[in-house]
């Protein structure tokens, strides 16, 4: 086959607003190059709907190369599709064969209120973060970085759960929408370093408290969310959290 | 109306200047900062870094992005790494030298009191970001590391994995979000600036519209940093984020701030080649891989065999055969360059011709594959990602793309632009790179402009200017509304046939032709008058669906390229307006015998700084002419 002659069928969630009930509509879409990316099909879609006077589908992107985390997409049932570790806006069409009927939903999750066909509401994170996702330190306050060393063991195990791009497919994969890997990968980043140390059991009690309050549900060891991150961020962070949780509580001075 | 250029760099030796400078700045008293407020524009790096610092501080600050979260601003993307003049590595580094590769390697066209200063923070930053938690690359004592970029030769280079943008990123952002739950950061966010408010002559508001309502909002403050980025999406394929534009810098200069060397734009050398019609953008692989790749194409003309079929004596290592003491680390305007010289010739590779390679076969053969991907891993992967194929096993294909702009609002030391109380970071000033940005120099500029010197500078404005007080009911705030909606009403009311993203599309092709890697006069006036004629095009049959309620991506974007093609006019006329070459900036008629960029010191040793005179008048050319104290002007080589 060649490169361009792909047709591709997509049924898409569409939806006025928050308070619109919503409905799948369906499109073909012929021509597909297999070097299209996902959202440029998505594109290509939208061209055409503005040239019939219709109206285009909203959906979240941006940097378009795997880093910001807006783009966030269910398609067929999983979070930014059938490739590992990959966001919606990296996988390329060549993951698809020719007349493949592909289902594109927001995702769903009551933290995550959908505000406009694949478009919703994330700002739940940020809140998780304002909680406790952060070491209190004032501009001007820092010492020589040298002067504090990391083991290169921990600096890495940092660096990968400091990956996390905050897209919420964790969430949106979870039968509970449990926000724990997101959570964890922060507590265990900030955990992990010396720096973090002095505020982690106020970190770790704070930004937990924050997720269940935004509604986030539980983690019943599923492990769908280590399985759709786009980053790979391990299940071993939601350990090292709980563990951090814990001491919070055991060692609290508040009693 | 004449620009006020002066630039207000402190009297002084240049190593004493900020200090002394922070020393006569006045000070505002710890309990009254409370009762100052500013509006910071944008969440990236300058923005972010500015919001959380001026928190801290105690002013009350209200922050807009267009994101539905701060974390996702572009600075997000940038890969490779940070300077810093730490000489942890022992090999000669200093601040000085720092400065002195940040003037050169800006091709002499930036102001030395202010690189000079870039140069003394940089080592706070790393600090500072080592302080909030950024996990910066370790080596096995558990110190940090360092590797190499284009354009120095030395290692000064921090990094945290092939994210360090990311990481320096979320590291403001977390500052900022603690400012947010303590109160002193108010949060906007998917809001566009459609605004600026200037009042008395003085910047006091902006007006927004919330991307999800379609609402149309007022904001006043005391005053305004803007922290918007740069407009490389001028050029439509470009490294920039889709949502990222020219809106808020371009709406401040039609309220009369200075526009300095627009068309100063940097042309990155390592992207991924375009693959067809339908991309929406290109991807950079960092410069890092530099370091260890070896830039080639074959010596015949037209040589279509596989790479790994072409042998050693056929192939053409032409980076390290012109510039053999820089090799493949030469800066990333003479890379960009010479790709395109080999492309010309019919050199180029892959089926566009629009390709040269990088090989990492020797790097791999002598460090191992599991080192190499140690270094780059998550950057082979993106590149297998995007084109099915493996660096481990054939060399990447790559080609230059716009990735940065060095061009910008102009200001003065304080980061002042020529609207008193309009402060501007980041990439969206003009201020530090020159004609052309070394790599790792981006983050290092916002981060310095946000952490360390508008938290002083901004002091040194509220403790000088007497404030009226204002609120939103001034009546300038109800006259920017009615302009904002009349332009969403007019982009609404065209009815034409073609999409904003057809325009968009049609100016990238037209800038990227004669005002991208090499410029020359006939290109640049043909071009003018070319991007005038489109703009009459877009205001007569553009096609926007939808309401002005809502979220409307397709009157977003309309309003946007509206502001582009405007720029791109500007663009034009700037690089006409300079015969010279200087770093990104290539005219044709203006090289040496080796095809080198040649300046022209004698006339053109200045920025210039354009003044808008209204819609249907020319703008003005004013100058700010640059001296040389510290650093020689010397033509650069890299041989």
């Amino acid at each position: 086959m060649s490169n361009k002659d792909m047709t591709i069928h997509l049924k898409v969630w569409r939806q006025k607003d928050r308070k619109d009930a919503g409905r799948f509509e369906d499109y073909t879409i012929p021509n597909v190059s297999k070097d299209m990316s996902f959202l440029e099909m998505l594109d290509v879609l939208n061209e055409k709907l503005v040239l019939d006077s219709k109206e285009p589908i909203a959906f979240d992107h941006d940097c378009r190369e795997g880093i910001c985390g807006s783009c966030s997409l269910m398609i067929n049932g999983q979070a930014h599709g059938p490739e590992k570790a990959t966001t919606s806006c990296q996988l390329h069409m060549r993951s698809f064969s020719d007349d493949d009927t592909i289902v594109v939903e927001p995702w769903r999750a009551r933290a995550f209120p959908v505000l406009k066909d694949l478009m919703t509401d994330r700002s739940s994170f940020d809140k998780v973060i304002a909680s406790g996702g952060f070491v209190s330190v004032n501009t001007g306050n820092a010492q020589d970085a040298n002067t504090m060393t990391v083991s290169k063991e921990n600096a890495d195990l940092a660096m990968d759960a400091a990956a996390c791009i905050g897209c919420g497919a964790c969430v949106a994969s979870c039968p509970n929408a449990s926000a724990m890997l997101f959570a964890s990968a922060k507590i265990s980043q900030m955990a992990l370093l010396p720096q973090g140390k002095v505020e982690a059991a106020q970190r770790a009690s704070e930004m937990v408290k924050t997720m269940d309050e935004e509604g986030f549900g539980n983690c019943t060891n599923h492990a769908e969310c280590e399985a759709s991150c786009p980053k790979e961020i391990n299940l071993s962070n939601i350990a090292r959290m709980n563990r951090e949780f814990f001491k919070s509580k055991i060692f609290s001075k508040k009693g | 109306m004449a620009l006020n250029l002066d630039s207000k760099i402190p009297e002084g030796p240049i190593q004493d200047k900020w200090e002394k400078h922070k020393f006569n700045s006045k000070l505002v008293n710890p309990s009254n900062k409370r009762k100052f407020s500013v509006i910071v524009v944008g969440t990236g790096l300058a923005g972010g870094s500015a919001a959380a610092s001026l928190a801290e501080l105690g002013y009350n600050v209200k922050s807009f992005c267009i994101s539905d979260s701060p974390r996702r601003a572009h600075s997000i993307a940038a890969q490779g790494g940070i300077n810093g003049a730490k000489n942890y590595p022992n090999d000669g580094d200093s601040v000085w030298r720092l400065f002195y590769d940040t003037v050169k390697g800006g091709d002499y066209r930036s102001r030395e009191a202010n690189v000079y200063r870039l140069a003394q923070v940089a080592n706070n930053i790393i600090d500072q970001c080592t302080a909030q938690g950024v996990p910066f690359a370790r080596d096995y004592g558990g110190y940090l590391d360092n590797r190499s970029f284009g354009g120095a030769q030395v290692s000064r280079t921090f990094y945290a994995k092939g994210q360090t943008g990311q990481q320096l990123l979320l590291g403001a952002y977390q500052s900022m979000m603690r400012q947010v739950n303590k109160g002193k950061i108010k949060l906007y966010t998917r809001r566009e600036i459609l605004d600026i408010v200037v009042i008395d002559g003085k910047a006091r508001g902006v007006i927004t519209r919330d991307i999800i309502t379609g609402d149309i909002e007022r904001h006043v403050s005391d005053a305004v940093v803007l922290a918007s980025g740069g407009y490389g999406n001028v050029y439509y394929l470009s490294t920039n984020a889709m949502a990222s534009n020219v809106g808020a810098a371009w709406k401040a200069y039609k309220k009369g701030a200075g526009f300095a060397n627009p068309c100063f734009t940097q042309i990155h050398p390592t992207c991924i080649p375009v693959s067809g019609d339908h991309q929406s953008k290109l991807t950079l692989m960092s410069e890092s891989l530099r370091n260890d790749g070896r830039v080639w194409v074959p010596k015949e003309k037209d040589d279509k065999r596989h790479p790994n079929e072409i042998s050693e004596d056929e192939r053409d290592y032409y980076l390290e055969r012109i510039y053999p003491s820089f090799g493949n680390l030469v800066p990333r305007d003479v890379a960009s360059r010479n790709a395109k010289l080999q492309c010309d010739e019919g050199k180029g590779v892959g089926e566009t011709g629009l390709a040269v390679y990088l090989d990492f076969r020797d790097a791999i053969k002598r460090e191992g594959e599991d080192t190499i991907r140690a270094r780059y891993g998550n950057l082979f992967e993106m590149y297998q990602r995007i084109t099915d194929e493996s660096p481990y096993k054939q060399p990447m294909k790559i080609y230059p793309a716009i990735h940065y702009t060095m061009g910008g609002l102009w200001v003065d030391y304080n980061l002042q632009s020529t609207i008193p109380g309009l402060h501007v970071l980041g990439e969206a000033n003009f201020s530090d790179h020159g004609a052309n940005r070394l790599g790792a120099s981006a983050l290092m500029q916002g981060l310095a402009d946000g952490y360390f010197i508008i938290p002083y500078t901004l002091g040194n404005y509220f403790g000088t200017n007497e404030l009226s007080k204002v609120d939103t009911t001034h009546p300038e705030f109800q006259k920017c509304e009615d302009k904002a909606k009349e332009q969403i009403n007019k982009l609404l009311g065209i009815n034409g046939t073609r999409t904003a993203d057809d325009f968009h599309k049609k100016l990238g092709r037209l800038i990227w032709n004669d005002v991208g890697m090499s410029r020359n006069e006939a290109g640049l006036k043909k071009v003018i008058s070319e991007v005038q004629k489109l703009k009459q095009e877009f205001w007569s049959d553009l096609k926007v669906t939808g309401t002005a309620v809502g979220v409307n991506a397709e009157l977003e974007k309309a309003g946007r390229i509206a502001d582009f093609i405007e720029l791109g006019e500007l663009m034009a006329r700037d690089a006409l307006a300079r015969p010279e070459s200087c770093g990104g900036h290539f005219r044709e008629e203006s090289q040496t015998e080796e095809n080198e960029a040649l300046r022209d010191d004698t006339n053109f040793a200045h920025s210039a700084v354009w003044e808008f005179k209204g819609a249907s008048t020319e703008p003005e050319r004013h100058k700010e002419e640059l001296t040389f104290e510290n650093v020689p002007l010397t033509q650069r080589s890299y041989k």
